[in-house]
Formats: C-alpha cells, sequence, structure tokens
C-alpha cells in the first residue's frame, strides 16, 4: 500500500480508470487465480495501456470482458504484463563481480544451486551457466529458472535469440571478463544464434509465482534482476522475505544494479557485498 | 517517511545538462518539495551526469534507485536506460520498451505523477529537439497541476517546449531564468485549481 502522500487536503476521487483496473485485476484472480493487485501501480497502468492497444480495445471494462471469457486472451495478457526484458550479460560489471567476488564463495560449496527469480526468455540464465562453466563448477551446479509464464519459460528452454543481439551480448561478455570466443556458445543459422546444448544440461525451467508460490529450496546464489521494481512495496518485501528464507547462511542475492535493499524489511538481514552493484550476502 | 507537500518533474534532452542547473539553483532547498528529473541520456551514461548537475546546481542530485523516497529536499534523476515513474510517495523504474525513442521518457514520468500528485505536482519542460514532454505536460495540465516551459523562442533546442505550447496554455512560459523563482512561488502560495476529467 502507498504511504499517505500528504496529511493536507482531502484525497482525490479516484479515475474511472483506477476503479476499472480494480475490478480487472479482483476479476482475474477469482477467474484465473493469477494474483496482480501487488504490481505496482505506475508501471502497471502503462502496461494495461499497451495491452489495450494490442487487444484493440477502448477500455479497460472491455479487456475485462475478453480476458475473464477467454483462455488466450488471459494467456496474452500475462505476456504483456509480466515480461520483463533482459540481455545477456546486462551491466558486465555485475557479472565480473560475480566471477571476482561470487565464484570464490560458491568454490567453497561441494554443490553450487542457483535460482534465477524472474527468468523470462533466460538471457540471464545463459549468461550464468557460461559464467559457472568458466569458474569450473559447471559440472557441479544446477540452475533453478524460473518465471510465472510457460510461454516465457517455453522460450527461455529452447535458448534461441536473436542473431542481431549477438554483438551487443558479445560486447557485454567480454567486457564482464570472459575470456574466451564468445560465439563458441551457439550455433547459428541466418536469424538466429541457438545456445549450446551442454550450457542447459544443468538447467531446469519451472513455473513458479513469486505472488503466492513458497519457498522451493535451497540456495548458495539467488538472482532476481530488475523483477521487482515491477512490485509495490508489500510484495517486494514478501518476495525479498522469500528470497532470505530460499537462501543458504552467508548466501549471496544480487538484484537489479538500480535496486537496492536499503529501502526493504529484509535489510538488517544482510551485509552488502557490493553496494553500487546491489549485491548482498545473508548474515548467519 | 513524510513526503513533500508538493512534486516538481523537469523533463529536458539537448542543453538540458545546463538548463537544469539554472532551474534548481533557484529553488531553495528548504522548500517542502521533492524533485524527479528526466534528461535524455545514453544507454551506457554513468553516474557521471548526477555529479554534474549537483555542481552546477549546487542541490544533492542522486541517481534514482527503484522505491526511493519523494521525501523534502530529495532530487532524484533518471538512471541510464530505466524509465523514472512515480508510483504515490515513492518513485519507481522500470525497462519497459522506450516512448517516442526514448528511455529514460520524459512523458512517462510526467503522465504517471499526474495520476497520483494531481493539483500537488508541477512539471518544468525546458530545452528539448524532440517532442517527448508534450504530453506529458498536457496530462499534468488535466489533473490540476502547475506548468511551466521553457519559451521556445530563447530555449536552447526549441522543439520540446514549442510541441508542448501546441497542446496547453501552460501556467506560465519564460526564459529560462524565470522558471525557478515561478517555481518558488508556486510552492508557497498555490491552492491549486482541480479538475476533473
Amino acid at each position: 500500500m502507498a504511504l499517505p502522500l500528504t496529511s493536507k487536503g482531502p484525497p482525490s476521487p479516484p479515475s474511472v480508470e483506477d476503479v476499472e483496473l480494480d475490478l480487472l485485476l479482483a476479476g482475474i484472480v477469482r477467474r484465473w487465480g493469477f494474483d496482480f493487485r501487488g504490481y505496482a501501480r505506475a508501471s502497471l497502468r502503462r502496461r494495461v495501456g499497451r495491452a489495450l492497444e494490442r487487444e484493440g480495445v477502448r477500455t479497460i471494462s472491455e479487456l475485462q470482458s475478453r480476458v475473464l471469457r477467454s483462455d488466450e486472451a488471459m494467456q496474452r495478457f500475462i505476456a504483456t504484463i509480466s515480461v520483463h526484458v533482459s540481455a545477456m550479460f546486462r551491466d558486465p560489471a555485475f557479472y565480473l563481480a560475480l566471477r571476482q567476488k561470487v565464484v570464490p564463495i560458491l568454490r567453497t560449496h561441494p554443490f553450487v544451486r542457483v535460482w534465477v527469480a524472474g527468468c523470462a526468455t533466460g538471457e540471464e540464465v545463459y549468461s550464468m551457466a557460461i559464467l559457472l562453466h568458466e569458474a569450473g563448477l559447471g559440472g557441479r551446479a544446477r540452475i533453478y529458472a524460473t518465471d510465472l509464464s510457460d510461454s516465457l519459460l517455453d522460450r527461455a528452454g529452447r535458448g534461441v535469440f536473436p542473431l542481431r543481439a549477438m554483438r551487443d551480448y558479445t560486447r557485454n561478455y567480454i567486457a564482464s571478463g570472459g575470456a574466451v570466443d564468445f560465439s563458441s556458445y551457439y550455433t547459428t543459422d541466418q536469424q538466429h544464434a541457438i545456445m549450446r546444448r551442454e550450457l542447459r544440461e544443468n538447467v531446469v525451467f519451472s513455473q513458479h509465482n513469486l505472488v503466492s508460490d513458497g519457498s522451493f529450496n535451497e540456495f548458495h546464489l539467488v538472482l532476481c534482476r530488475n523483477v521487482l521494481i515491477y512490485f509495490d512495496e508489500a510484495l517486494r518485501d514478501r518476495v525479498h522475505g522469500l528470497m532470505t528464507e530460499s537462501l543458504v547462511r552467508h548466501g549471496v542475492l544480487g538484484l537489479g544494479t538500480k535496486e537496492t535493499l536499503r529501502y526493504s524489511r529484509v535489510a538488517s538481514r544482510f551485509d552488502v557485498l557490493d553496494e553500487g552493484l546491489s549485491l548482498y550476502r545473508r548474515k548467519a | 517517511m513524510i513526503a513533500a507537500a508538493k512534486l516538481l518533474v523537469v523533463g529536458a534532452s539537448l542543453g538540458g545538462l545546463d538548463a537544469i542547473p539554472v532551474v534548481l539553483g533557484a529553488l531553495d532547498a528548504e522548500l517542502d518539495l521533492a524533485i524527479a528529473i528526466v534528461q535524455h541520456r545514453s544507454p551506457d551514461s554513468n553516474g557521471q551526469l548526477a555529479r554534474i548537475l549537483s555542481a552546477r546546481s549546487g542541490r544533492d542530485v542522486s541517481e534514482a534507485l527503484d522505491a526511493a523516497p519523494l521525501s523534502r529536499g530529495a532530487v532524484w534523476l533518471a538512471p541510464a536506460d530505466y524509465h523514472l515513474l512515480v508510483d504515490g510517495a515513492r518513485v519507481k523504474l522500470s525497462l519497459d520498451a522506450s516512448e517516442r525513442h526514448a528511455r529514460p521518457s520524459i512523458d512517462a514520468l510526467f503522465a504517471s505523477a499526474a495520476t497520483s500528485w494531481g493539483p500537488r505536482l508541477g512539471a518544468v519542460l525546458l530545452t528539448g529537439s524532440s517532442d517527448d514532454g508534450a504530453r506529458g505536460v498536457a496530462a499534468v495540465a488535466k489533473a490540476g497541476g502547475a506548468t511551466f516551459v521553457e519559451d521556445p523562442e530563447r530555449a536552447e533546442a526549441p522543439e520540446s517546449p514549442r510541441a508542448a505550447l501546441e497542446r496547453i496554455t501552460p501556467t506560465h512560459v519564460g526564459d529560462l531564468a524565470s522558471i525557478g523563482p515561478q517555481v518558488t512561488v508556486w510552492v508557497k502560495t498555490a491552492r491549486s485549481r482541480r479538475t476533473h476529467g
């Protein structure tokens, strides 16, 4: 829930769109069980606006009618609302810090479990698989890659990316401390890069809903980058709690570089490993 | 956390590095005001921009982290390659697609702020070479907020303010030096008119 803006003045009446949005979200919970009510309103409004354009309808009420009646419309709605963009080795400095500061911690464990939460189309998963492989941990590590959306998970599991993205990804990879020829990690056809099968041998893709599902394992490293920026404070705090419960003692949490635990309820349960890169370590 | 009584959103693109500090520098840090800024910038630019704006304005300008509070005296700058949005008493970041070729987008900041701050919002649109910001200023005006637009004839790049003036008649149009003092008057006095619709 948003904090009160001020004690002065009467509250503004809700707009028609806000009322419609509340009704849409309440309807979706009852009809389909997906709960988007904890999503941050500012970005949710924008994304619902995009869903209106894509469906070719003018009002949220019209969208509601469609989403409640059609499974396909609901799937399209989920994809529009929950998608988040990423790139391989996005924020190279973050991955460099993983190599330099986190890999030595992971090496102390006989077996390493990594959770990539909100993996969307899998760019971060393959980056992590490459990084673990290069650290010599590939054979004794498992990556659990989860997302709310089945269709995004399907895409992530296929590991097929637009060939034109590879130039940026290669640049990121090199800046992250990557030492081999990045193209050795994929094969190509005319338009796509297909990630090598070996990279996902130790990856488990599965559906997991950060809003409603609980902890499912204990991890040495949890990555949840630029996912919680779309959640409101209460939901973000819930997920921070979930991550805390899902980390082994001294386990590492990596957030997006513009995210922070500073404003979170769990802040006191972590030490800062790298403030500027949002790397944290769970206290004992 | 107590939010500021009023929020000022500021947008600029080409020429903003010189223009934004003039406006910020004219605003007393003791005003009961929070400030959120979008300056168009390259996706891989770094923390240097906030340092330049701080040094030139004498205010403490910081890159916004997600959920940073809009408290009195805070000045938040949109980080490179993220949209900066306002959600109640805090800022939020987003990696959604560029709007009108911009991320951060001035329109996105202004429109999101208009929704939750309405008449307690002021928007400043400065020099810029695209029409980003024009829709945002119109959204602020529609929500009952105050609008301050740099005179396009005297702006380094006239396109943004001109596009705004084609949509609305702002609360104030004037040269760069006039905007800070006008905002100060608004912060201290305005009982903004409320409009619905």
